[in-house]
């Protein structure tokens, strides 16, 4: 691993270069997880004392848990003892755009991003990563002014020890599951963000960059809090398909949202998904909350899931708030062998609380796409509204679509309305598309596209873009 | 110039189309009459490449081209245009997006350059303009909740972007009202010239008031059973269509 | 006896039978014969699971009972096939419309006990047969029924259910139907009665054009429990199922509503549709409801669709303001929304007797 790889905060601040070139020697960490590797990652990240303890009883937690079964995957048994859990071994960057796999280099280009950036996201040593130094620094520069404060987590326990004490875990606890309670003991690193009282975040967050250092992102841990009356807009974007063999991603996700705050978390995944046999791909269990903590706050998140051989996530709103407002839009891809079981879950808790939820699934080839979504409403939550739209795609006889949704009302004055429907692209809709010259792709394409509208109308445009091209791409080869 | 020779097609078992022989040369616009199931829609589908239809003999030659072999879009970008008896909706498909994307691909195989948003929208303007329509439309999705003349213009405007060298207009049975009927003539005689052809496919001759055509060809059983001037339009509603086939 | 299922199963998320557990059955009493409703038809009874009445009906051999195998996951079924010890058999022969029939089903006694009954419906080819089940009873027991019902070709069964369970009563009843080419299950339940009920429907949609039409109304009040759970399996192309449940729920009452529609690979052009409307009139009432659709066939057509809310407020302020007062308004829009939930229902003689089961529910919340 070289420089290049850094991410943009740590090229800012020269220091944490060098904390990054003593990573570089763990290689030697052993596979695998004990409470000694717990230790170990705490001892290196040099975390206080209250950290290391947290995250032995995560640990704890995690070895008295067992993995859950209840969604709708199936994978051979994960061998957690064959994990590295820390700085695990880089590979050689590759030296020029000549070494990268022609097939991914081709993805790129479909998906209409520059050369440059090509070139930095498959690894490669060029000026672009230069570039990114300057923008991270004015970056941080216009962030500094504002009051916001973003940085990697390991940074923050440092900083801002306060604040990251007081919330980490306070949404998603270590006992929360399975895989929340993994992440908590071993987590890598991650974003942190606060946006203090009043402040509107002066330009949308992006771990675009970031994620180009490689091998690094298994245990992420974000958390973000927006204080009173504060606004952000955080993009998690995971553009670069890696090409891993059934890497296991456990990221925990914390959004806290305090009086008239709003956070909106926009993510596109494409994680590598496995070849067209369904071998390798990402296996991807995450668990993210938000909680509308506040009156009046609202949580909003968008999803764009088109990669990973497995995905496991359920990104959700605990609604306490009076008048809190949570918000999942949600497109869901799956083609050849991947599995997706994804969805949310609402929980209404204060007064006049509303949640919409809006989920396309589409599937093709031999997956499977599961929406599986919670709407809870309890007896404090007078006035509360739901909606919840979740639509079905299939493409092919081969494919499987499960809607399965789970509606629990305990007041009388809430009103909570669900609607699902199944279809499949009519062979009249892709006949008028050719005879007006598309071809059969780019006909599934907008027709696609079309049926994810009230979704990708959600993200911030720059991404709407990318995420259209996305699903076009994700679903070539899949219809005739 | 279109060439269609010994046309048969089937769906499934059943055969419709039982050798048809017909040719509009360049510039010309042709009028195809015939009673109810005499596979007037089946010749329009079989022309444009639509699924489901079987052809067992014959070829049908566009600028000396079998057009028979290839897919529907690649029949549209050598200058063929359906317009549909009943345009289909497309939910959350822009019909802005939706024509840009037609248009680029038919330019794309045509080698001619593609169009970007700003020169898109000036033509798609231009169009709007001259077919006497909302700006509103492009906003719109696809045909989803136009009305029935809405989605008759909404043809014309696509046929009026892509210039075809030949349009095919299946008006069979769709008991077009006076707007409609206004709309899709006026649509086809804008683009009359030496270098468009049209084949009307209609049942009622009131079309042919509106798009005077220079030839009239008599479907019946599968087969052309007659041709001839456009007269021949005004005899068959006179007469009614036995008193032609048995003539 | 085997276990009764928990909570931790996915099945049983919403229905807690603790409650069954802690109760210790005694031996079966003697029952009395339960006053007869007025029908035209056959009527055969069950007493305290045991019938005690010859079916005087021209359907055929009247019962057969033998001993039964279980080898399904469901533990109800496995109590039943344990203890069972009578049930009606019934079969239709081949393109004979053997009318309606009537089974009533009482239970009563000084002590707890539990009745296990086991039916078996069968119609041949072509057969049809209207079957209303009057379910009743007084004091403390346990009615758990399990039903097989076989549809051959083209046949058609319409299944009419009353449960009017004494309240202090739980009924758990297992329905397993195979639908057959063509053929057609018609199923309706009104869950009025029992402390605790659960009505579990398992539907196979064998051949091709089958359906199923899985229909029930809950009215519940105090502490009632009512769940209402079906899954249609199509396992044939060109099959439609229809789930459509509609919940009335008056002070503690918690209303269950658990629909799942499976489309197996191959099964194309199958028409599914659930939908569950649920009515809160109190505010410690409870709903959930759980549709599932697992479809393996691209060209299909599954919908569901589901409310839960209060009387609508503008529709009360419109009558009130054409001067009709609260309660009778409220009363009104009560028994719309009930009206709107018996329409499955159009065997008259049904829906006479259900109008008389209901009584003057709505009124008098």
């Amino acid at each position: 691993m070289s420089d290049t790889q850094l991410t943009p905060e740590e090229l800012a601040g020269q220091k944490y270069k060098y904390g990054f070139t003593t990573d570089i020697a763990m290689e030697e960490f052993p596979k695998g997880l004990s409470e000694e590797i717990v230790r170990l990652i705490s001892a290196k990240k040099q975390e206080p004392e209250w950290l290391l303890e947290w995250r032995l009883k995560a640990y704890r937690l995690w070895c008295e848990s067992e993995e859950p079964h209840w969604a709708h995957i199936h994978h051979p048994p994960i061998n957690y003892q064959d994990y590295y859990y820390y700085a695990a071994p880089a590979k050689a960057a590759p030296k020029s755009l000549d070494e990268v796999d022609p097939e991914l280099l081709k993805t790129y280009e479909k998906l209409g991003i520059p050369l440059n950036e090509r070139a930095a996201l498959a690894g490669v040593a060029v000026d672009a990563v230069f570039d990114s130094v300057s923008v991270a620094t004015t970056f941080r520069e216009t962030l500094a002014k504002a009051g916001v404060i973003f940085c990697p987590i390991s940074e923050a326990v440092r900083e801002h020890p306060e604040l990251v004490r007081k919330y980490l875990g306070s949404v998603v606890p270590q006992s929360d599951n399975y895989f929340a309670a993994l992440n908590s003991a071993v987590f890598s690193d991650g974003s942190f963000v606060y946006i203090p009282k009043g402040v509107r975040c002066p330009m949308e967050l992006s771990t675009y960059f970031r994620i180009n250092a490689r091998n690094t992102g298994q245990f992420e841990r974000t958390l973000i809090i927006a204080d009173e009356g504060a606004y952000v807009s955080y993009l998690e974007g995971c553009t670069a398909p890696q090409r891993d063999e059934n890497q296991l991603h456990a990221a925990v996700v914390e959004l806290v949202a305090m009086n008239d705050a709003t956070i909106k978390y926009s993510t596109v995944q494409n994680w590598y998904p496995g070849d067209a046999e369904g071998r390798g791909g990402i296996y991807n269990f995450v668990t993210k909350r938000g909680a509308c903590r506040g009156r009046n706050s609202k949580i909003s998140w968008t999803q764009v899931e088109t990669g990973s051989a497995i995905t496991w996530k359920y990104p959700s709103c605990i609604l306490q708030g009076e008048n809190s407002v949570g918000e999942f839009y949600s497109v869901a891809v799956t083609n050849h062998h991947q599995q997706a079981d994804t969805g949310t879950k609402m929980i209404h808790i204060g007064k006049n609380t509303r949640s919409t939820i809006i989920s396309k699934g589409i599937s093709a080839g031999k997956s499977n796409n599961t929406y599986r979504g919670l709407v809870r409403i309890l007896p404090a939550a007078s006035g509360a509204r739901n909606f919840t739209q979740c639509d079905s795609l299939l493409i092919g006889e081969e494919c499987g679509a499960h809607t399965v949704p789970y509606i629990e009302n305990r007041n009388l004055t809430s009103k909570v309305e669900h609607e699902a429907t199944t279809s499949k692209i009519a062979e009249d809709q892709l006949f008028y598309c050719r005879s007006r010259g598309l071809s059969q792709e780019d006909a599934v394409g907008l027709i696609v596209n079309g049926f994810c509208k009230d979704v990708l109308k959600e993200l911030p445009m720059e991404f709407a873009v990318e995420a259209q091209k996305l699903l076009s791409v994700s679903l070539e080869g899949s219809v005739g | 110039m279109l060439e269609i020779k010994n046309l048969r097609a089937r769906i499934g078992e059943k055969e419709i189309l039982k050798g048809i022989d017909l040719t509009v040369p360049t510039g010309e616009i042709h009028a195809i009459m015939g009673p109810n199931g005499a596979g007037k829609s089946t010749l329009s589908y079989v022309l444009s490449g639509r699924d489901g239809y079987e052809v067992t003999e014959g070829e049908v030659l566009y600028n000396g081209v079998n057009i028979l072999e290839l897919a529907p879009e690649d029949r549209a970008a050598a200058g063929m245009f359906l317009a549909f008896q009943y345009p289909v909706e497309l939910p959350g498909v822009g019909n802005a997006n939706f024509l840009r994307t037609a248009l680029n691909a038919v330019r794309r195989k045509r080698g001619e350059p593609e169009l970007d948003a700003v020169a898109f929208l000036k033509s798609a303007r231009a169009a709007i303009k001259s077919l006497q329509m909302n700006e509103d439309f492009l906003k719109r999705n696809v045909n989803v909740g136009f009305s029935g003349g809405e989605k008759k213009r909404n043809e014309m405007l696509q046929m009026a972007l892509l210039k075809p060298g030949l349009a095919i207009l299946d008006e069979t049975d769709s008991g077009l009202d006076i707007d409609a009927l206004r709309i899709v003539s006026e649509g086809v005689n804008a683009l009359r010239g030496p270098s468009f052809s049209a084949l009307v496919i209609t049942h009622y001759q009131r079309l042919l008031d509106h798009i005077v055509p220079d030839m009239v060809h008599v479907l019946a059983g599968g087969r052309i059973v007659r041709s001839g001037p456009k007269e021949l339009a005004l005899e068959l509603e006179a007469r009614g269509y036995a008193g032609v086939e048995a003539a | 006896m085997t276990a009764l299922p928990t909570k931790k199963l996915e099945a049983w998320r919403y229905t807690d039978l603790r409650a069954l557990e802690r109760l210790s059955f005694g031996a079966v009493p003697a029952a009395a014969l339960p006053a007869l409703p007025e029908f035209a038809g056959p009527i055969v009874v069950f007493a305290n699971g045991r019938m005690s009445a010859p079916l005087a009906a021209p359907l055929g051999d009247g019962r057969e009972f033998a001993p039964v195998q279980e080898h399904g996951p469901q533990s109800l079924a496995h109590i039943n096939a344990e203890q069972a010890q009578d049930g009606l058999s019934l079969s239709v022969p081949a393109g004979i419309d053997g009318g309606a029939l009537l089974m009533l089903s009482h239970n009563a006694g000084e002590t707890p006990f539990a009745a296990h009954p086991r039916h078996r419906v069968t119609l041949g080819d072509n057969a049809r047969l209207t079957l209303i089940e009057l379910v009743k009873g007084e004091g403390v027991y346990w009615h758990n029924p399990v039903a097989d019902i076989a549809l051959h070709g083209g046949a058609v069964l319409t299944h009419i259910r009353l449960q009017q369970e004494s309240t202090a009563a739980f009924n758990t009843t297992l329905i397993r139907a195979n639908v057959a080419a063509g053929a057609a299950y018609e199923h309706f339940t009104a869950t009025i009665g029992a402390k605790l009920s659960r009505t579990e429907l398992h539907v196979s949609l064998l051949g091709e054009g089958a359906r199923a039409d899985l229909n029930a109304a809950q009215l519940l009040r105090g502490e009632q429990h009512g769940d209402f759970t079906a899954v249609v399996r199509h396992a044939a192309p060109n099959c439609a199922s229809r789930q459509t449940v509609k919940s009335v729920l008056a002070d503690d009452a918690h209303g269950v509503f658990q629909g799942r529609i499976e489309v197996a690979k191959g099964a194309q052009k199958t028409d599914g549709y659930q939908m569950s409307r649920a009515l809160l009139l109190s505010e410690r009432a409870t709903m959930d409801i759980k549709p599932e659709l697992e479809i393996f066939a691209d060209d299909v057509k599954c919908s569901h669709g589901a409310t839960i809310g209060a009387l609508d407020a503008e529709q009360l302020f419109y009558l009130r303001s054409r001067g009709i007062n609260e309660p009778e308004a409220r009363a009104m829009l009560i028994h719309a929304f009930l009206e709107e939930a018996f329409a499955p229902v159009t065997d008259e003689a049904a829906h006479k007797l259900l109008i008389e089961a209901i009584g003057t529910w709505w009124t008098t919340p």
